[in-house]
């Protein structure tokens, strides 16, 4: 991705005050739930894996704007911002995060495993690419009841290239399912860069060959996230079937807690953050535009910093589940 | 106020490491995401970043200690303004060190089972009333009808597998449900079973009552992923929020001289796994009246079918609403002899044993596990109880066999009752060969559980 200076204007023209301060305050409770999540890991207070979203926080959030009561999402392993962006509280998911009572799986979960019926956020899953067909399932089932809600199915550029991604694709295409592929393109599947993993790099572009249309999006812009999402989604509940974006993105953390981090230079993190950072560039465009001050900015601040830190004591608190709870959920019953 | 950075934890397995460089250095100011400091770990060195921002008050643990214990205070920060004075209160109050989650709770061990039984209770209904008029259908019909009777009960049920559709089923289960329901309901997908497998699953937890086709089990390995992991797994990671209500069906085990791809039993993979119920009937109104559970059902349910049953006739009752509960065996015989347990096209062998058997003198109680997950155990103990034998039957290999899980469950709950060692009648420990008479003796005969039956009867 070529590197410039925090911008966002071809895509400003239409958007109110209110509406980058939204954005700018929903990636910014990411971003500080996520240094949180760091801190309570290093304490030995989160336990397994923990993949943090830091530097990605425009994709949800664009596209989270673009969304409508009833549409669905679902998305890998890397999940706390998706979960955030669509309005799950974070002391649930902070909660689960430290495997207590009160996170949204009871404890079950963890960072991997966790779903919200109410927001109708579908996992959260473990394993690379299957949360693609599932997607398309998802999709598959607003089809089938005849109503015209649209499915976020996120995947990374490392999922992109299991076999199940285009399985799905093809059925998502002859069936017409309203389901957007979200290609979160960070160009490091784990430690493998995109440049060492395939010869067609360009991941959206893959659609053509199952008629599948879409396009490529600067995910460090999210009002560029935004535009592309309004679009996929009029795509789909004009009933238009599938489309993907391939939003080019950067993860400032490692894949994981346990990421050495040898497979790209600090220099060219510090440069991504320096130059093209997401929530800089909406402060920035609040502060030139005048839509706020300083003040105003710090204030967004304290509020967020708040709400983190409470929902770390809800964490900490929360009583470990109790252990009749290792036997339940197991089955469903057959309801009377 | 003053606060404390502690040696953090960089991999769920550590317990200590080596503070291997500070790239800070006292009274300088760091912002969240600053490096402070490069740290080895028993895997890696890895590079420590700051969360808070604020100024390096002290540095406690020197660049190059090792052994340092996670959550030791290595550093002091300070925010904007405050003086070292403010250390000392940071030092007063040291982070309480959190308590591992796994050594944290007592766990007081449950009391042993209790080794005496009284003779476990089991329903022993009829599975339809008296008097009620038969029919004489196949297994092939009687699948045909369990679904189509449920998917006129219900409007999110629907159909999808390669050929279920204007082909009318690669075995024709599935003939002339497109005609009685429609495109929109009965689906033929591309050949990509672990992608459909997904999508119906995704669809399941969309609302939807899924029923998979697969042309055979063997074919479910693409799509084994979705099935454990996505469909079977998910009520409990989401803390019972949402979980997969459907069913995946299909031949399963060998069919006839189809070689070693196309020819395996998994009912004990299945049977394996949390989450899942399974089941593997015998007769046709097993077939309908267990298809029709298995739909209603707000669980993943595994169907296990086999080509070779899907002609044979049986009795089924002609009843509106024919339905048979899971966990509960059918006894086809009763004897005080020997008790012998399968299930699926097992039954054929048990059954042709017994008959052989009671030529012989040799009364076998003859039991049809039906569902294997649940499993009536009690059905088997309380038979075990009368006859103090028992010899199991199946088609599938035999270490980590079916017949394994029961006999040990016998032992556990039966001891004292057995006259004799549990036989497990099974597969042969091979690959499913193609020639004709090889294949033959790769299965389990009827003369192997005549033996078995034999053997444990001392005759």
């Amino acid at each position: 991705m070529a590197a410039k200076k925090p911008s966002a204007k071809k895509n400003q023209s239409n958007v109110s005050p209110e509406e980058l301060l939204a954005y700018y305050r929903d990636m910014l409770l990411i971003r500080r739930f996520e240094e949180k999540a760091g801190q309570l890991y290093g304490m030995g207070l989160i336990g397994g894996f923990c993949h943090l979203y830091i530097g990605q926080e425009a994709v949800v959030v664009g596209l989270e704007a673009a969304a409508k009561e009833g549409d669905k999402r679902i998305t890998s392993y890397r999940d706390h911002g998706h979960m955030l962006a669509c309005g799950m509280d974070p002391k649930g998911v902070m909660a689960e995060l430290t495997g207590r009572e009160g996170g949204y799986s009871k404890g079950k979960g963890g960072s991997m495993h966790m779903f919200s019926k109410e927001k109708h956020f579908y996992g959260g899953h473990g394993i690379v690419a299957a949360q693609v067909p599932l997607g398309a399932g998802l999709a598959f089932s607003d089809k089938y009841k005849g109503n015209d809600n649209v499915t976020f199915t996120y995947f990374g550029d490392g999922a992109a290239n299991q076999g199940q991604v285009y399985e799905a694709y093809n059925m998502a295409e002859i069936w017409d399912l309203p389901c957007i592929f979200v290609i979160e393109n960070n160009q490091y599947a784990m430690g493998t860069s995109t440049q060492r993993s395939t010869h067609s790099p360009s991941y959206w572009e893959r659609g053509a060959a199952y008629g599948i249309e879409g396009e490529e999006v600067d995910g460090m812009d999210v009002l560029a996230v935004k535009a592309a999402g309004e679009k996929a989604v009029a795509h789909c509940r004009a009933g238009k079937g599938p489309y993907i974006l391939e939003i080019k993105t950067y993860r400032y953390r490692g894949h994981s807690m346990s990421d050495p981090a040898k497979y790209r230079t600090r220099e060219e993190v510090q440069k991504m953050r320096d130059e093209r950072d997401p929530i800089e560039a909406i402060r920035t465009m609040l502060l030139t535009g005048k839509h706020a001050t300083e003040d105003d900015l710090k204030a967004i601040d304290k509020e967020i910093k708040a709400t983190v830190n409470e929902s770390a004591e809800f964490a900490k608190e929360s009583p470990e589940p109790h252990l009749d709870e290792l036997w339940t959920d197991i089955y469903a019953e057959l309801e009377a | 106020m003053a606060t404390e950075i502690l040696m953090p934890a960089l991999s769920p397995t550590m317990e200590e490491g080596t503070l291997a460089k500070w790239l800070v250095k006292e009274g300088d100011t760091v912002s969240s995401g600053d490096i402070m400091a490069e740290i080895e770990t028993d895997k890696a060195t890895m590079e420590f970043e700051a969360v808070d921002e604020g100024i390096v008050g002290k540095i406690l643990i020197e660049g190059g200690t090792e052994g340092v214990k996670v959550n030791t205070a290595i550093a002091i920060l300070l925010e904007e303004g405050e003086d070292a004075s403010a250390m000392e209160t940071a030092s007063q109050q040291p982070a309480s060190a959190p308590v591992p989650a796994d050594k944290a709770q007592s766990s007081e061990d449950a009391p042993a089972a209790g080794m005496a039984h009284p003779a476990p209770e089991t329903d022993t209904t009829p599975d339809w009333p008296e008097g009620t008029a038969l029919k004489q259908q196949t297994v092939r019909e009687a699948l045909r009808d369990g679904m189509s009777e449920e998917m006129r009960r219900d409007d999110t049920v629907f159909l999808m597998g390669e050929e279920v559709a204007e082909y009318q089923g690669a075995y024709k289960i599935s003939q002339g449900m497109l005609d009685e329901f429609g495109a929109k309901r009965v689906i033929d997908t591309p050949i990509t079973e672990h992608g459909f497998a997904g999508i119906a699953t995704g669809a399941s937890f969309g609302g939807l009552r899924p029923i998979v086709e697969f042309m055979t089990f063997n074919f479910a390995m693409q799509a084994i992923d979705h099935i454990i992991n996505s469909a079977a797994k998910t009520l409990y990671m989401s803390g019972g929020q949402m979980g997969a209500p459907m069913v995946f069906r299909g031949p399963n085990g060998a069919a006839a001289r189809v070689g070693a791809q196309h020819s395996q039993d998994y009912a004990a993979w299945y049977m394996q796994i949390p989450g899942l119920k399974v089941a593997m009937p015998y007769s046709a109104s097993d077939y309908k009246g267990l298809m029709k559970t298995a739909i209603r059902d707000p669980n993943p349910v595994i169907f296990l079918e086999n080509e070779i049953l899907y002609g044979r006739t049986f009795d089924v009752p002609d009843m509106d609403d024919y339905t048979v509960p899971f966990g509960k065996a059918r006894i086809w015989r009763e004897g005080d002899d020997v008790t012998i347990v399968s299930f699926g096209i097992g039954m054929t062998y048990a059954l042709e044993a017994a008959e052989k058997l009671a030529e012989e003198g040799i009364n076998a109680e003859v039991i049809d596990l039906r569902t294997l997950r649940p499993m009536d155990t009690p059905a088997i103990i309380k038979s075990v109880m009368k006859t103090n034998r028992l010899v199991t039957v199946e088609e599938g290999w035999p270490q980590g066999s079916v017949g394994s899980y029961i006999s040990s469950v016998v032992m556990q709950e039966a001891f004292d009752y057995l006259d004799a060692p549990v036989i497990c009648c099974t597969g042969k420990d091979v690959p499913m060969p193609y020639a004709a008479n090889l294949e033959k003796h790769a299965l389990v005969t009827t003369a192997e559980v005549i033996e078995a039956v034999k053997k444990v009867t001392y005759k």
